[in-house]
């Protein structure tokens, strides 16, 4: 008895001096339940969607940024931006007066400028001091975005100016810059913490200019973040935004009921009924900036001719797979690149669903007692709920056009690793999720000859095509860039490397007293402009 | 007693590098590579790949890599992440207190009934009461634990209210953790209403933890507590004319908790892989979890490192058994 004593007079004098406890009862918190734990605080550092939340989304600014819920890119950072003729030479002019966060491990001296930005990229490069600054670092964001390669340098002009220079023109730049990985970081906080001899704590505790500055993170439970009170579009409404991690889609759909969080994503598609017809919860979907697909092997015969894939492609029936696995939450694909993204080509029609007509073109090309493997994914993404789903409905479509299937399937990264390898048996199921918004990052990234043997999957490689994006990525007029765009999608159409199977719609879910949420375009999720009300 | 318990030290050392070369090995003999998983569905070139791959010190010949490997152990260090760059001695030292708090209450909730439900259906053999404790006995063993805990959260948590659905402690309370165990440090420096927050968290996953244990033990404890009753020592006793309850509970109980110490022992080693659904189900932040994941981003750094860990401890736990085993029967420590 006077050990509890002790421990409630402890307590009441915990909660007198304030303690960590957070907020007062007036506070406004707002509890996201996060699908993953971050891999870090460093944004560069990771690929992963649940590690751009924490920190690129949260904590930093970039020099420009997409307008939430849209690709379109705005002035961050930098307030305006020129570009030279030949499309080499980018320069920004940099918003004065920005702080960076001022924390209980850090107090900045002086405002942002051209040398955080210098830094922000320079150490990402290989060699720099800061690229090995963990153990294990590596930039794979910079990598496959081509940055390396891309950039010559980043180069201060003065406090307030900044030159990047390129090794060619590109165009998708600026939206590669809007990237999480292109974060804006602190020069004078890196400097400080390698004085120290703490480098680590760079990727522990972050410091950014953003909206939410970090507090705590408790190792695969919650991060912590307070507002920011100096934040540079004026401190946002709420007090506390709090990552409570939930790894378990039922789960999360149980809290959010429960209202122990206000904000969850990802519920699986049968649970959205149900969310709907709460009255507490408000369900937002709009369509993804994704697509799912299955791959082709286009080395391998009879997959090698292109009015094969096009038969078969007229043996899928989409209306059925969109039905059975998005649950109606989706639209069939028609294009590599979904609806909403600029340069989609709406003159394209769909192969028909058509088993009579995709038998004849079958025996047509001369396929008979054809038998195929399909590759099952084994894990659910938001492009694609349910791979073993869709392969059988697959199987029974081919099966109606005389083409028997067998159904693979392989732990997640092997299947990722094998279904990049050229040589690979079989037509792969796989999906993409845009990262920017840019159709350079559709059709480079998953159809080019020099994604061959990385995202590439199907190993197609028409010069043709390929020739054409090229050209887009270094021209920089939007028109002329669509309509090469457009050209590129009637090739992809004609020699159909994929069966585009569908674009998902993205579900969040919010409480009621949720207001300003507002769904990002690429799977990120942003809470700068969220309020609570009681 | 000390030979016996410097035998069971020194059989120790062979277990321990038997198990290093196993955690070792097992991870590496999955498909995958902890490389690719850095690039996701993006991929990355093959010269990437083998740069990489070089760069990490996974193209060294196995034999060296192993016993670089078994080098650092001997000297503390269980190596860093390949996915987060975090210390994995760290990482488990923050986690593992989780683990161990849900196991220990696990562990009590089946050993508090699964004890006296056993002696209970043996002495009431062929009664109602023995039928259906070990009837319900058999379906909580053959429980799918995620279908298990799925049912309870919707049930308790969904419906009734009655529970929080997961985590260890409502998130408005937040202070610096001093022991790692949430009931302690809720106690010791946390606000008003954190220790009852914290006890409600643990509710639904001890009970999720402690079904399949509880049934063992409650079952364990009824056929050795049979066996004890027919035994002539226990009919002497009752011959003497002592009172039933000391009979059960001096002469019976004493000899029969030998193979059910055991049980308990064994139980708390299968706790952790238990451990492994139920924290994925509660978002319970221990090791279960962490490993889990480790295995799926191919983390061969975590996998091994925290396999070391959780031998460490199990070996641990198996030897006070054996300890224990040797206190309540003096003729094993005399062999």
């Amino acid at each position: 008895m006077k050990t509890y004593k002790k421990f409630l007079a402890a307590t009441a004098l915990a909660m007198l001096t304030g303690g960590l406890m957070a907020g007062g009862a007036s506070a406004k918190n707002l509890v996201f339940c996060s699908e993953a734990a971050p891999g870090g605080f460093d944004p560069a550092l990771y690929t992963g969607g649940e590690t751009l939340d924490a920190t690129g989304q949260a904590v930093f600014n970039k020099l420009v940024e997409f307008k939430l819920g849209t690709s379109e890119v705005e002035p961050s950072l930098a307030t305006s931006w020129t570009i030279s003729d030949d499309g080499l030479e980018y320069t920004f002019k940099l918003r004065p007066g920005v702080k960076f966060q001022t924390t209980s491990f850090f107090t900045p001296t002086r405002d942002m400028n051209a040398d955080d930005v210098v830094f922000s990229f320079e150490r990402q490069k290989e060699g720099s001091k800061w690229a090995k600054y963990v153990e294990g670092a590596t930039y794979e964001y910079f990598e496959s975005m081509d940055f390396p390669k891309l950039i010559k340098d980043v180069k201060k002009v003065d406090d307030l100016t900044v030159k990047i220079s390129l090794n060619k023109p590109s165009a998708p730049m600026l939206a590669g810059l809007a990237m999480d990985f292109s974060s804006i970081v602190s020069k004078e906080y890196a400097d400080k913490l390698l004085a120290d001899g703490t480098p680590q704590k760079f990727n522990e505790q972050p410091v950014g200019t953003g909206p939410y500055q970090f507090v705590d993170y408790q190792l695969n439970t919650a991060i912590r973040y307070e507002a920011n009170p100096g934040y540079w579009k004026g401190k946002v409404k709420l007090d506390n935004l709090i990552f409570a991690i939930t790894t378990d889609a039922a789960v999360r759909v149980q809290k959010i009921k429960a209202g122990e969080c206000n904000i969850t994503i990802y519920p699986d598609p049968a649970d959205v009924a149900g969310l709907k017809a709460d009255a507490n919860l408000k369900v937002i979907q709009k369509p993804g900036l994704n697509v799912a697909y299955l791959g082709y092997n286009t080395t391998q015969a009879p997959f090698d001719k292109p009015e094969v894939r096009k038969a078969l492609n007229m043996a899928i029936d989409k209306k059925a797979i969109v039905d059975a696995v998005y649950l109606g939450q989706g639209t069939p694909a028609v294009n590599p690149i979904p609806p909403t993204m600029w340069s989609y080509d709406k003159a394209i029609k769909d192969d028909e669903y058509n088993p009579e007509a995709a038998k004849k073109a079958l025996e047509k090309a001369g396929v008979k007692n054809l038998s195929m493997k399909i590759w099952a994914m084994p894990v659910a993404r938001p492009y694609m709920p349910n791979g073993r789903r869709t392969a059988e409905l697959l199987q029974s479509d081919f099966a109606k056009v005389g083409v028997k299937v067998e159904i693979v399937s392989y732990d997640w990264q092997e299947y990722l690793k094998r279904a990049s390898d050229p040589k690979h048996d079989g037509a792969v199921i796989l999906g993409w999720t845009g990262d920017n918004g840019d159709p350079d990052n559709f059709l480079a990234v998953l159809l080019s000859c020099q994604a061959v043997g990385q995202a590439n999957r199907t190993a197609w490689c028409n010069k043709e095509f390929t020739a054409i994006i090229d050209k887009a990525a270094v021209t920089a007029d939007q028109a002329e860039r669509t309509k090469l765009y457009e050209q590129a999608q009637v090739i992809f159409k004609r020699e159909a490397p994929w069966a585009t199977l569908a674009h998902s719609l993205v579900t969040d879910v919010t409480t009621k007293n949720v207001t300003g949420y507002v769904q990002s375009a690429f799977g990120v999720h942003n809470f700068a402009d969220v309020d609570i009300t009681e | 007693m000390f030979r016996y318990i410097a035998s069971r030290v020194l059989l120790l050392v062979p277990t321990f590098i038997g198990i290093s070369f196993v955690a070792f090995i097992f991870i590496r003999l999955l498909p995958g590579d902890p490389i690719i998983a850095l690039a996701g569905e993006r991929g990355m070139t093959p010269e990437r790949h083998q740069m990489l791959m070089e760069q990490f010190g996974f193209n060294k010949p196995i034999w060296e890599q192993y016993f670089l490997f078994l080098w650092n152990i001997f000297h503390g260090d269980f190596g860093t992440s390949i996915a987060s760059k975090r210390a994995v001695l760290a990482d488990f030292l923050t986690l593992f207190p989780a683990t161990l708090e849900l196991s220990i209450c696990a562990m009590l909730f089946a050993v508090i009934i699964g004890i006296p439900a056993g002696i209970f259906a043996a002495v009431k053999r062929g009664s109602v009461f023995d039928q259906l404790s070990m009837g319900i006995a058999l379906v909580g063993y053959s429980m799918p634990i995620f279908w298990w805990g799925i049912l309870l959260i919707i049930l308790f948590a969904g419906i009734l209210h009655w529970t929080p659905v997961s985590g260890r402690m409502d998130l408005i309370y937040f202070f610096k953790p001093t022991t790692g165990f949430m009931l302690i440090d809720s106690l010791i420096s946390g606000p008003k209403g954190a220790f009852k927050s914290a006890f409600s968290h643990l509710i639904l996953p001890t009970i999720v933890l402690g079904t399949i244990p509880l049934a063992v033990i409650a079952r364990q404890t009824r056929s050795a507590m049979l066996e004890v009753l027919g035994e002539d020592y226990v009919r002497t006793a009752r011959a003497k004319g002592l009172a039933p309850k000391r009979v059960i509970g001096v002469h019976a109980l004493r000899n029969a908790m030998i193979p059910v110490i055991t049980t308990i022992g064994l139980q708390m080693g299968l706790l952790m892989a238990g451990a492994i659904l139920t924290e994925t189900i509660f978002s319970w932040p221990g090791i279960g979890k962490w490993m889990i994941d480790a295995i799926a981003k191919r983390d061969y750094v975590v996998v091994q490192g925290g396999l070391m860990l959780v031998a460490l401890i199990v070996m641990t736990v198996n030897l006070i058994v054996d300890l224990l085993y040797a206190v309540v029967n003096p003729r094993i420590r005399v062999k």
